[in-house]
């Protein structure tokens, strides 16, 4: 039990970012991330690392572009409204291939919305978000263990593939406090960075650039671009199953969400009712093809979202009309009640009748 | 080349002056009379000069400068419009032991990137950011920018600029001296060859003042744009030299920490 302390989601994010081997943490205040952005401020400072309180949500972005560019491990978070303000900046570190994490914690929108938990950020993060053709990488962790353990991943994938990585959480995530065991290995190792700016010592000149005026030059670096987002979809996919093998009724839930569905199956199998999870890990790239395997013998698949239904369009492109599917979701800062799921369920598969006698 | 004499006939020919190692040779992009190619040429000396080219890192701007790698021989970046001295401050806080620059026009500086030149200004950023005043946006056509002149024709100002509609000509200088983080600021203009040595010599007390550490400092350099100020290049030097010192007089604001103006 001495491994276990109890922190969280946001505190244990930004531990999780400290022993992976975060160099630089650019923040700007907005709840519901504050917690992430204080702990940063006392432990990053603490381990001679860089910190930095921008001046805006535009500005930590940039300065995430100029820490990668240098090639270190750069980090920012925000909550929804701030990271629409950051799809620019996000869209450039995507353009000049620079390794970066970005939180999202998400609240309830549209605008300023409020500061209750929410999903509506799903097309957002999983359709690149700024301007031009390109994907992020989203992880969408479900406890403050995976706020934790995901930005090991983040950060190992965003080294990796030269792409920025988005931990898609939300503010109940952020702010629930849960019992986690800490990584004790290594950070995810570093790989050789010759095209990092850190002068041009011995060498030809790097440059860093997304302006390619060059004639037929910008096609050809989009073809890249592609073609990596093509090795991204077939490499990096993963997701959480439970009771799939015997289901007749399939819920697809991530997040918050994910920790309603996982209880709704619980119930749903106490009154004898075939129930299974599919929880997506990466939203971007989607587990479509695990859907697709999976929906021959389903009866029916019920969507569970804190959005007015996103999520929802990757399993109805992943089943394409082939099974029935229910939605259950609620907006701006509401959380899908497990009654509400099972109700769901019902509409699919009745539960076991209990026989009376004659 | 080299510097060693070489013979040619009966006399000896010495290079007296030759393209500094961090200047590429490379047919310009600028167009004539434009003051980028000056300041390009400016700054490659004095980094020559104090021996850094191979640790400094630039950041180019948005607008007719952001191909600076195309000229400039050491490692640069490109930055999002305005966000210049926020990637700059972020490359220097992770190699405190490089040197940059960010090197920034007047709409990318004193428009759309005021907040990230105030906050890296009054933070003290220990990075020199060489700011090209030219009164225009010069690559997207010639449209009004924060330091027009008052009754300045532009694409968007064609009557002249308008003090009442659209406010008077921003001074940088002036402004980033109110704050307590800068160490240098200083106005410069490449109105003549005295102006031309001044700025050499402000350059090269900014990248002095970064490489003792000193923290930020600012060399705003007033800059003809022949083509967007509808004057041929020497009317354009004509108007830098009279009417824009005029509205931006040429000083040091800032020395070694100390207020002078």
């Amino acid at each position: 039990m001495a491994d276990r302390v109890l922190m969280t989601g946001n505190d244990a994010l930004g531990e999780g970012a400290i022993r992976a081997g975060c160099d630089a943490y650019f923040g700007y205040p907005i709840t519901p991330q504050n917690e992430l952005t204080a702990y940063m401020a006392v432990n990053m400072l603490r381990l001679g690392r860089v910190f930095i309180q921008a001046e805006s949500e535009l500005a930590a972005i940039n300065m995430v572009f100029g820490a990668a560019a240098a090639g270190k491990r750069a980090m920012t978070s925000s909550s929804s409204p701030g990271i629409s303000l950051k799809q620019e900046g996000i869209s450039f570190i995507a353009a000049a291939e620079l390794p970066a994490v970005i939180v999202n914690v998400q609240r309830g929108g549209p605008g300023l919305g409020n500061i209750a938990p929410a999903q509506g950020d799903y097309f957002q993060a999983t359709r690149g978000g700024g301007h031009g053709d390109y994907r992020t990488i989203v992880l969408a962790p479900d406890s403050a263990q995976e706020m934790h353990d995901l930005t090991f991943d983040a950060f190992a994938l965003a080294d990796r593939y030269r792409s920025p990585v988005i931990i898609l959480s939300d503010g109940r995530l952020g702010q629930m406090m849960e019992p986690i065991v800490l990584h004790k290995g290594p950070p995810p190792p570093v790989p050789p960075k010759p095209w990092a700016l850190t002068g041009a010592k011995g060498r030809p000149a790097n440059m860093i650039r997304s302006l390619i005026m060059e004639d037929g030059a910008l096609e050809k670096h989009n073809i890249h671009l592609q073609a990596k987002f093509k090795r991204i979809l077939k490499e990096v996919v993963r997701y959480e199953e439970r009771e799939t093998a015997d289901a007749d009724v399939l819920l697809v839930a991530y997040g918050t969400s994910a920790r309603i569905a996982k209880g709704a199956v619980i119930q749903a199998r106490s009154q004898g009712i075939k129930a299974g999870l599919l929880r997506p890990l990466t939203l971007w790239p989607y587990p479509h093809a695990r859907l697709r395997a999976l929906a021959p013998r389903l009866k029916g698949i019920v969507v569970i979202e804190m959005s007015a239904g996103q999520m929802l369009e990757d399993v109805q492109l992943a089943v394409g009309g082939s099974v029935p599917i229910a939605f259950v979701g609620r907006m701006g800062g509401g959380v899908p009640e497990e009654r509400a799921v099972l109700a769901a369920i019902r509409r699919f598969a009745k539960p076991a009748r209990r026989r009376s006698r004659p | 080349m080299s510097d060693a004499p070489r013979k040619a006939g009966s006399r000896t020919i010495r290079s007296l002056y030759r393209r500094p190692a961090a200047l590429k040779d490379t047919p310009t992009h600028y167009c004539p009379g434009c003051g980028h190619g000056t300041v390009h040429k400016l700054l490659a000396e004095v980094l020559d000069t104090l021996g850094i080219r191979e640790r400094t890192i630039g950041i180019a701007p948005v607008g007719c400068a952001v191909r600076a790698y195309y000229y400039l021989n050491c490692d640069i970046s490109e930055a999002a419009h305005g966000r210049a001295p926020a990637v700059a401050c972020a490359i220097k806080r992770c190699l405190p032991d490089r040197i940059v620059f960010s090197y920034q026009g007047d709409g990318d500086l004193a428009a759309i990137g005021m907040g990230e030149t105030i906050h890296a200004a009054n933070r003290g950023e220990n990075i020199t950011v060489v700011f090209v005043n030219n009164t225009v946006y010069g690559m997207t056509g010639g449209q009004m920018a924060p330091t027009t002149l008052t009754g300045q024709r532009t694409s968007t100002t064609p009557g002249g600029r308008d003090a009442v509609s659209t406010g008077g000509p921003l001074h940088i200088c002036e402004l980033l001296n109110t704050l307590d983080g800068p160490w240098h600021i200083e106005r410069v203009a490449l109105d003549g060859p005295a102006g031309v040595r001044r700025t050499r010599k402000a350059l090269t007390t900014a990248f002095q003042a970064q490489i003792d550490g000193k923290g930020y400092s600012l060399i705003e350099v007033l800059s003809p744009c022949p083509v967007h100020m509808h004057l041929p290049p020497v009317d354009a030097m004509r108007f830098v030299k009279e009417q824009m010192v005029a509205s931006f007089p040429v000083k040091i604001f800032r020395q070694e920490g100390k207020r002078l103006a």
